[in-house]
């Protein structure tokens, strides 16, 4: 792969995916790869978001499930749009 | 017949024929008021080492036998050659002692009540110099991968574990358990919300449910009987969340990473319980909080530890070497002098989990001949006991 992406997605499934990138600021269009068969693809990101942290792939609504690795890894508390930083503000464990 | 049939690696043979990367004398305090004998031999006597704890007294029941069962099998460990025990009366001391000599090690017990610090020190200073004139003398011998004990814990874990360090250690482990290793993998609560996925990894269903009703047990017993809100900055920790890691389930699928594609684990242990059903990979049941946990499996006899973090856990252990593994580009940057395996390269999609594993399985074999892991280099050493409940 000759360019350096912005966001890994681990599956198809998922909903989010992960910034690998340092100093990504809101606007810039990533180049994203699904790490599963090295597919890739384009979005916008909405917002300024640090390594690390993750930003949803469609429009999330309060309620839906964030879905990643193709499981469930808890549930959307706040709606996000589609290339809003999803996290501790608007994601929540299901269990505890 | 694999690549890696043939790998071999020059380790210290112990008396029960298991094999050692290090050559520790330990100088083994018993209780926590006996730490400071402890650390007077330790100072007398150069090329030992002492680990002064917390615990060893009024324990009873379960928390005893934990107790018992971490000093035993931190002196069994094959890296430690041998051991100076040394505790306030002479009946726990000699427990201690016995257990460890089970292994065939030479092992010298004292006791401080009726003697005072001063004498038990002198003597204890002498068998201890005895014990480095002969671990001094020992060789390394070449012997077979097959012969390795090696455990895993993540730390400081954050998206970036789960991309990349934790398939690493995964993969390693899908090429080293088929040629006759013995792995360790734990973490009780942080396999919440992948506990259906770690359930059917178990070699066989009987092993599954076993499996699962030790999970289970912890969350019912401990998490939800002293719980006070979701545990978030907890489980997940602070660390964790600023990394990006939002729920126990994101970490707990994350952490599942460390067992590959096809391995398999073929029993569960109870916390520092030693493996005895064989060569294989075996969940030990054990706190996620990374000193504890990797004292724990150290004392279960792993030998050599890989530690896959994001945010830059700096953690060591005294007696095993603990190899740090991080795709996190940041962590490489800011704290490069904690990392052993830089496999920031995945992320950028230049390396793949085959050839960082394949850089991890070189690291594990200059480790196990000698090389100091950047944690031993930097003098972490931290030795934590895993308490149950209040003493008496």
């Amino acid at each position: 792969m000759s360019n350096i992406p912005h966001l890994l997605v681990h599956d198809h499934e998922d909903n989010v995916g992960v910034v690998v990138v340092e100093g990504l600021t809101a606007g810039t269009e990533m180049f994203c790869c699904v790490t599963h068969d090295n597919s890739t693809f384009t979005l916008t990101a909405g917002d300024d978001v640090a390594i690390g942290h993750k930003i949803a792939l469609k429009d999330l609504k309060e309620g839906d499930t964030a879905v990643k690795y193709g499981q469930d890894m808890g549930k959307i508390i706040a709606d996000i749009p589609k290339g809003g930083h999803v996290h501790t503000h608007n994601c929540k464990t299901k269990r505890w | 017949m694999s690549k890696y049939s043939n790998m071999t690696f020059m380790g210290y043979r112990r008396e029960n024929g298991r094999v050692g990367v290090r050559n520790h004398v330990v100088i083994l305090p018993v209780d926590d008021i006996s730490n400071a004998a402890v650390e007077a031999v330790a100072n007398n006597v150069k090329g030992t080492l002492a680990l002064p704890h917390a615990y060893g007294r009024l324990q009873f029941g379960e928390d005893l036998e934990l107790h018992f069962r971490t000093m035993i099998g931190t002196g069994a460990n094959p890296n430690v050659h041998s051991v100076v025990v040394i505790g306030i009366e002479p009946d726990w001391t000699r427990r201690i002692a016995d257990g460890i000599r089970q292994t065939g090690k030479e092992v010298a017990e004292f006791s401080i009540e009726q003697k005072g610090d001063f004498e038990t020190i002198r003597a204890a200073s002498w068998a201890a110099k005895d014990f480095v004139h002969k671990a001094s003398e020992v060789q390394r011998e070449e012997c077979s991968i097959s012969e390795l004990w090696v455990s895993t814990k993540c730390g400081e874990s954050d998206t970036t574990t789960g991309l990349g360090s934790c398939p690493t250690v995964g993969n390693m482990y899908d090429k080293l358990l088929p040629e006759g290793i013995t792995g360790f993998f734990g973490e009780t609560s942080e396999i919440t919300g992948a506990e259906h996925i770690c359930k059917e990894r178990a070699t066989n269903e009987e092993v599954g449910e076993r499996w699962y009703a030790m999970w289970k047990a912890y969350q019912d017993d401990v998490i939800f009987a002293h719980q006070t809100d979701d545990l978030s900055d907890s489980q997940p920790t602070k660390g964790n969340i600023l990394g990006g890691l939002t729920t126990i389930e994101e970490k707990a699928l994350g952490n599942l990473e460390k067992i590959g594609r096809t391995s398999q684990y073929i029993d569960i242990l109870e916390p520092a319980e030693q493996p005895a059903s064989g060569d294989g990979l075996y969940f030990m049941d054990s706190s996620s909080a990374a000193a504890e946990c990797v004292t724990l499996m150290a004392a279960g006899g792993a030998v050599v530890h890989t530690f896959p973090t994001g945010q830059g856990n700096v953690v060591g252990n005294p007696i095993v070497p603990v190899i740090k593994i991080t795709a996190n580009p940041r962590t490489v940057r800011t704290m490069g002098e904690h990392v052993d395996v830089d496999v920031s390269g995945v992320l950028r999609r230049d390396m793949t989990i085959d050839e960082a594993g394949d850089e991890l399985i070189d690291m594990i074999r200059r480790t196990a001949n000698g090389r100091y892991t950047a944690a031993e280099a930097l003098g972490h050493r931290e030795f934590s006991m895993t308490k149950l409940y209040r003493s008496a």
